[in-house]
């Protein structure tokens, strides 16, 4: 019953949206103000009723309607019930609805706002959400149908349908097969979410500046009013992608957090053309150039964000993440196909209307900087590609698969990394036109002497990786910038206004929340940087079969495995569960309990690891292996990651900056209020908290 | 902004090409990087019939084989961690896979067809959780003279894993 009406309800917002995207281009077409109205009222109504969808999976899901297929492979009556109801997105139909309800949700959003001036471009946001809101429904719909009933065909076979096939009876197992247990983690509970909601997000900016094209308006409008969008976008994708880092770390048990698998680059590569187009647009903004290359941009962004979500969704490539084989691959890549070309064939048929409204200047003023930073972050962008794709062609070109692993990866992304980190530096530095070489090294050149401390004393100490030294030196090099443009700032305001410290820094920052917001993300990146390098150039590793007591030594510390307990609990897991003692340069410092847990119902273990966290380092055990009758030996596999914690303390930090960077004004036209400036300052910035 | 836009009227055609090589020079380094890096890095993914007919020419690098695990051939030595499995050829083509019932069926049948190659599996490390009957392996590492291949790295993937088939014999109504 409940599955037929959401059902019903995924068929409604089909034609809806249908209908929204057709009468919306007529009306616009044919200035027809009122068709564009009941378009717009279209895709008002798409919101409530992909809600009603949505509501519909998660009573099924909650209630146990294990006749319903979907219900029945990702969910079981011991499961709780908050994981029940984010079963929704625990597989491939729930997410694909999920995915719709968010597209529609930020479609209503987006057409909530104040048009007033920007009425032309409104009839074409409604066209792209609701062809974007359509496709993925008609997936839903026609391939993909969370509301598919189990039967038991005549033959013995089982099949899912939502209607009953003929001769078959019905089926309805007693109980479900259960989220896979290594999605049981809180940070696997909102990962998906996260990256969802920057996927669909940047769709939106996507929808702005193909309305732009389209109505042949050539100003920085469309960037002006997805700035946020834009912003918020990559927040979710950025919290998305260190959730899943953090997840991958605590839960798989392979002592890292980034494996360069092919969804984790499907996820990361909308990531970086969504990097460099904040970057770009900034260029737009200030100086009327790029702009066909911001549009390039956004039209690759949008292109990203679905391959992303076809990636994660089409089991193309085999990961961790593949979900099962499925018919919607085709369906996915035409549609990409079609969107992108479309776009760029527009792109290029409005080419003459985006004229660049400067030169390029100097080689160190900040957009011929900006355009480097894009060039690198594209650089990034093809090497991930390549690396994606390079089994494909190989196999087309010589016939034989070839893949790349992530050395291909690290080697050759390391030094456009650090080419980042150097202009992360640099940059802030630089101004728009005018910097020459001589005016940025009059700026750079006393943090960039007290950072060659770093390098220094690193090779004193005995280190002799370049890599690691050059990162380091550039990472500090990139701190004292920032730190220090945080001083100017401050420092100015003190004298000013006679302001104390903080209150300074405050409300600088709240002045200019895009710039100040920019630098902490900057320092997130290089306290990011701190922790990658420290684990990628020095996590040493060790492995061993141990007795008990018997003890195993890696640099500083020594562990010894004092006992070992199996047991069954309640929620369907027998656990093995070691308890070590762990030493730091002989000093006790406490226990680890590292275990294995088997899960009855899937048949699946788990390794969850015990884990000694300090800023310094993480002492990772895992317990891989154990005599359950004598248990006296038991194998150990053992990790030291130095500085780990500086990736998840500058996720923290990188997080918080964009989240300064994209809190809304609280006043809709800042500059006025500028200009009222003095006793409005006090009432207006308190909420430029963060 | 006039006398800016004054200030690089000049410069403007002979500023163009200092951008264009520059740029140009960027785009080398990482065609070049990307060139040398996949030289280094790239690992030929055989089935293990391709293997066998290059062994020759495999001998000496790293490869990377799929096959499906036989659970009756699984040895493990916890004292020296050392693990020994067989493997069974699985065809390499997704199609060929696709066309034979899905990767479960293929692997399936990999394992229980006689016939179809074998490669024994030589691999020091901790027992992976994932690895049982018909899971399909890939393994990393070289062919050795004895024919024993020795993985250096081993990924195991249930086809399974995510979405499984509801059992039948659960209350069916």
């Amino acid at each position: 019953m409940i599955a037929n009406f959401g059902y019903f309800a995924l068929i409604i917002t089909f034609i809806t949206a249908l209908y929204g995207a057709g009468a919306a281009a007529y009306g616009a077409i044919q200035r027809k103000p009122e068709l564009v109205e009941s378009a717009r009222r279209a895709m008002l109504l798409t919101f409530p009723l992909t809600t009603l969808a949505a509501l519909s999976i998660i009573v099924l899901l909650v209630t146990g309607h294990y006749e319903i297929r979907y219900v029945a492979t990702v969910t079981s009556s011991s499961m709780p019930t908050y994981l029940k109801v984010t079963a929704l997105w625990g597989g491939q139909e729930g997410s694909l609805v999920f995915w719709s309800w968010l597209m529609s949700a930020f479609a209503t959003a987006a057409s909530l706002r104040k048009w007033d001036r920007d009425r032309e471009l409104l009839p074409w946001i409604v066209v792209v959400t609701m062809v974007t809101l359509a496709f993925f429904l008609s997936l839903v719909i026609f391939f993909e149908n969370p509301f598919a009933r189990l039967w038991l065909s005549s033959d013995g076979q089982q099949v899912a349908a939502m209607l009953q096939p003929v001769g078959a009876r019905s089926l309805s197992p007693s109980d479900g097969q259960g989220l896979n247990p290594l999605l049981r983690h809180p940070g696997m509970v909102i990962h998906p979410p996260m990256l969802y909601l920057g996927f669909v997000s940047f769709v939106m900016p996507y929808a702005f500046a193909m309305a732009a094209l389209i109505t042949r308006r050539s100003d920085d409008r469309w960037i002006r009013i997805t700035r946020r969008w834009a912003l918020v976008a990559w927040l979710f994708l950025s919290l998305g992608l260190i959730l899943g880092g953090r997840w991958a770390y605590d839960v798989l048990g392979w002592g890292g957090y980034w494996g360069w698998d092919p969804v984790e680059i499907a996820a990361f590569m909308p990531w970086l053309t969504g990097t460099a187009f904040l970057h770009s647009v900034m260029v737009q903004e200030k100086k009327g150039m790029l702009k066909h290359w911001n549009m390039i941009l956004i039209i690759l962004t949008y292109a990203l964000v679905i391959f992303g979500t076809f990636l994660t969704r089409s089991g193309v490539l085999s990961s961790v993440h593949a979900f099962a084989q499925s018919a919607i691959g085709p369906m996915f890549f035409v549609f990409i196909g079609v969107t992108a070309l479309g776009s760029l064939a527009l792109l290029v048929e409005r080419w003459s209307i985006l004229k660049s409204e400067n030169h390029l200047g100097s080689m160190f003023s900040r957009e011929a900087l900006f355009l480097l930073n894009n060039l690198l972050f594209m650089g990034i962008l093809v090497v991930c590609f390549w690396g994606v794709i390079f089994p494909l062609i190989s196999e087309l070109v010589t016939g034989s698969k070839v893949t790349v692993g992530p050395p291909f990866y690290e080697r050759a992304t390391s030094p456009l990394w650090l080419g980042l980190l150097l202009l992360m530096g640099v940059a802030p530095l630089s101004a728009y036109a005018s910097s020459t070489f001589r005016t940025i090294g009059r700026a750079v050149w006393k943090p960039a002497l007290v950072s060659l401390a770093v390098p220094l004393g690193l090779f004193l100490a005995g280190y002799r990786s370049i890599g690691a030294i050059l990162g380091y030196w550039l990472a500090v090099f990139v701190a004292l910038v920032t730190l220090y443009e945080f001083w100017r700032g401050a420092l100015a305001r003190m004298r000013r206004h006679g302001e104390a410290l903080p209150l300074a820094l405050w409300r600088l920052a709240g002045r200019n929340r895009r710039r100040y917001g920019g630098y902490v993300i900057h320092l997130g990146v290089v306290l990011m940087a701190f922790g990658i390098i420290g684990i990628e150039v020095f996590q040493t590793e060790t492995q061993a079969t141990l007795s008990q007591g018997e003890q195993l030594t890696l640099g500083h510390y020594v562990m010894t495995y004092d006992a070992l307990s199996q047991f069954d609990t309640a929620d369907g897991r027998n656990v093995a569960r070691a308890v070590v003692s762990v030493y730091h340069d002989g000093k006790y410092v406490g226990e680890l309990y590292p275990r294995k847990d088997y899960y009855y119902a899937s048949q699946q273990p788990m390794t969850i690891p015990g884990v000694r966290s300090t800023l310094e380092d993480d002492f990772y055990v895992l317990l891989v292996g154990w005599e359950p009758i004598a248990q006296q030996g038991a194998t150990f596999k053992v990790y030291h990651n130095p500085l780990v914690n500086f990736v998840w303390l500058g996720g923290l930090v990188f997080i918080l900056g964009t989240a300064v960077a994209a809190w809304p004004d609280p006043d809709p036209e800042p500059a006025r209020s500028r200009m009222r400036a003095g006793r409005s300052t006090a009432s207006a910035y308190p909420t430029g908290a963060a | 902004m006039t006398e800016e836009q004054a200030a690089h009227q000049t410069p403007g055609r002979s500023g163009r090409a200092k951008f264009l090589i520059g740029g140009l020079l960027i785009v080398a380094a990482i065609v070049y990087l990307i060139a040398s890096s996949t030289q280094a890095a790239a690992q030929y993914y055989l089935t293990i019939d391709e293997l066998m007919v290059k062994s020759d020419a495999m001998r000496d690098r790293d490869v990377k084989i799929s096959g499906a695990v036989d659970g009756k051939t699984i040895s493990y030595d916890a004292r020296s961690l050392t693990l020994q499995f067989t493997i069974a050829n699985v065809p390499g083509d997704l199609d060929e896979i696709e066309q034979a019932g899905g990767l479960a069926e293929v692997l399936h049948q990999a394992v229980s067809n006689p016939d179809a190659q074998r490669l024994k599996v030589v691999y020091e490390g901790p027992m992976p959780d994932l690895l049982r009957d018909e899971a399909q392996a890939i393994v990393t590492g070289r062919l050795g003279e004895d024919g024993v291949f020795h993985a250096e790295e081993l990924l195991l993937k249930c086809p399974t894993r995510y979405e499984e088939e509801v059992p039948l014999q659960s209350g069916q109504g």
